[in-house]
């Protein structure tokens, strides 16, 4: 039975993504993130949760730029470069675990509701229908108020509202491959159903959630940004980008790396994923590179 | 004709079970929220007894079902409860709140076709040249901009740097140009890569190598023949996008102070307002199923070689 399920349409993926510059600065991008999260607490010039009295100037603002302060401090005297570092941690670890468990549910879902159709598949596809209406960040901003905000919360939030529309997009690419005719085989031979979805459901379709948990994850970190930046996402003193760049929201005239700073490192983040998604998406299927 | 009107009917159908769906979510929000609701309402210094009077008005002290009816009815009527905090009914305000949002969302809109429709055109007439690669990068930038941040960042720039506009606010088309701006950038970049390979699909068609053939300029074939159909998912993800950005504009009306529903949302958080925030996200999303309809119906109208099957 295992000869059946012998599909690799993917043989070159490595060569072909190796091909593509978006690729490498993409890849380079995200290593330099990554990088900087987990030796944040080597690199960091000082603890970014410590309020330094020469971090302020005799009336108090905060210091630009330069010196013992590479990339300046806020309006509490903490060193700006430390919080962005630790902040690395906190944005990309939110983004990764929520990202995953979106992933996994939202692939759960479909392979659910499209190899099993009727019942199941309607109520989970207008559970779906349900979610997608809800505005993203306003759903989060009333889960937000329901739940305390915690970075456990975040998580929930992010998950919460990304799975639906991945769980869509397996459960169409489910409908096409239930068809094939080595799935109808397989069930000739008598193999149980969940048998069925993993070893010959899943791989033909795995692809598909491996694109969006590289596409979405961009999506991730500029959401939890967007939610941390509102006040309902990252609580403080945590440093996390978005509500750094909250602090420094009402103080950009006098500080403006407050603000400079956190955005920068938003931008190479998203921007890294972005193009590496874009670039994974590319390898797998060569076709989409001419259209969207 | 009765094909489409039992299509509508079928949608509207379908669009009033999202919305008891979206009605139910809410509910079980406003359910699990912590906090006693009659007791923010009533504030911290009322006696027990009144606190009990309005838990009695509203129906809390009844059973979970029947809460959960009341609830529905009510939202059925649109009535959405009042603020904790300023007593007024929630539709009230988010209605006076609303006009803001959809000028900035619709002024969004408008930069977003402004600059992504020249943009895309430009690519595909030179698929694979630089413009064309360099809208690839655009695209890719614009999707990666975190808007909250990008519309400090065009604060103190454009507003204090080089002082050209206000610093936020609300009321001459001058405060309107930042928030629109940072809105629409993200999607400028989206509708270029959609209309670009739109029209790389229309120029393979037939009638315009018909067009071409009976000598018609590249230009003519262009704007007659091409743009036309070309154009026709850039309606459609316009009116989807309509309905986003109206749900999506939270961030850029916190950051320019905008006064729309999104900042009156963002700041009953900060009040702990549990019906306020409650019913600004059950009016919109009631606004985005009916706006999607509405585009889908717009859709039929716009391009009589849909086909409606069963399947609808």
């Amino acid at each position: 039975m295992t000869q059946l399920t012998e599909a690799k349409p993917n043989n070159g993926f490595w060569a072909q993504l190796r091909r593509l510059p978006r690729a490498w600065i993409g890849a380079g991008l995200v290593a330099v993130v990554a990088l900087a999260a987990v030796l944040a607490p080597l690199i960091s010039p000082a603890d970014p949760l410590k309020q330094f009295r020469e971090g302020l100037t005799q009336t108090g603002t905060p210091l630009p730029p330069g010196g013992q302060f590479p990339l300046g401090t806020d309006h509490l005297g903490r060193d700006i470069m430390s919080r962005t570092l630790y902040g690395a941690q906190i944005s990309l670890t939110v983004s990764f675990v929520a990202n995953m468990t979106a992933a996994a549910f939202g692939t759960l879902v479909g392979l659910l509701a499209g190899y099993y159709g009727g019942v199941i598949d309607t109520l989970l596809m207008r559970l779906t229908d349900v979610l997608l209406a809800f505005p993203a960040i306003l759903l989060a901003l009333g889960l937000g108020s329901v739940l305390r905000p915690s970075v456990t919360t975040v998580l929930i939030i992010l998950t919460f509202i990304t799975w639906p529309a991945l769980a869509r997009l397996v459960r169409s690419q489910v409908l096409v491959v239930r068809e094939r005719a080595f799935v109808e085989s397989a069930r000739c031979v008598g193999a149980r159903d969940w048998y069925i979805i993993i070893r010959h459901i899943l791989p033909q379709v795995i692809t598909v959630t491996v694109v969006w948990a590289t596409l979405s994850f961009a999506n991730a970190v500029l959401i939890e940004s967007s939610l941390s930046f509102l006040g309902v996402g990252v609580p403080l003193p945590t440093a996390s980008w978005g509500n750094m760049i909250a602090e420094g929201q009402s103080r950009y005239r006098i500080a403006p790396w407050m603000i400079l700073v956190p955005t920068v490192a938003i931008l190479i983040t998203t921007l890294g994923f972005n193009l590496l998604g874009d670039a994974v998406r590319d390898a797998l299927d060569p076709r989409t590179s001419q259209r969207m | 004709m009765w094909v489409v009107t039992a299509y509508f009917l079928r949608r509207l159908v379908g669009a009033v079970g999202v919305i008891f769906g979206v009605a139910t979510i809410t509910f079980v929000m406003v359910f699990l929220m912590p906090g006693d609701a009659a007791r923010m309402y009533a504030g911290p210094r009322a006696p027990e007894e009144t606190v009990q009077r309005i838990r009695v008005l509203w129906g809390l002290d009844q059973p979970l079902p029947v809460q959960y009816v009341r609830y529905l009815g009510r939202a059925i009527q649109l009535d959405f409860g009042e603020s904790t905090r300023d007593k007024r009914p929630v539709l009230r305000a988010v209605i006076e709140r609303l006009p803001a949002t959809v000028q900035l969302a619709v002024a969004g809109l408008f930069v977003e076709l402004l600059i992504g429709v020249p943009l895309g055109i430009l690519a595909a007439t030179r698929p694979g040249s630089w413009v064309d690669q360099l809208a690839t990068v655009l695209a890719l930038i614009g999707i990666s901009l975190p808007q909250f941040a990008l519309g400090l960042v065009a604060l103190y720039m454009f507003g204090f740097v080089i002082p050209i506009f206000p610093l936020g606010g609300f009321g001459t088309p001058l405060h309107l140009v930042l928030p629109a701006i940072v809105l629409g950038l993200g999607g400028t970049a989206f509708y270029s890569r959609v209309l670009r390979n739109s029209i790389l699909e229309v120029m393979g068609e037939d009638y315009v190598r018909t067009a071409r053939a009976k000598g018609l300029s590249p230009k003519m074939v262009m704007i007659r023949h091409v743009l036309r159909n070309a154009l026709m998912p850039v309606v459609t993800l316009a009116g989807l996008d309509l309905a986003l950005l109206l749900g999506g504009v939270v961030v850029i009306e916190a950051v320019f102070g905008w006064p729309g529903i999104g900042l009156q949302a963002w700041t009953a958080i900060r009040n702990q307002d549990t019906p306020m925030i409650m019913g600004t996200v059950l009016f919109a999303s009631i606004a985005v199923v009916f706006l999607n309809l509405f585009v889908d119906m717009l859709y039929i109208a716009l391009d009589p070689r849909v086909r409606l099957t069963a399947e609808g």
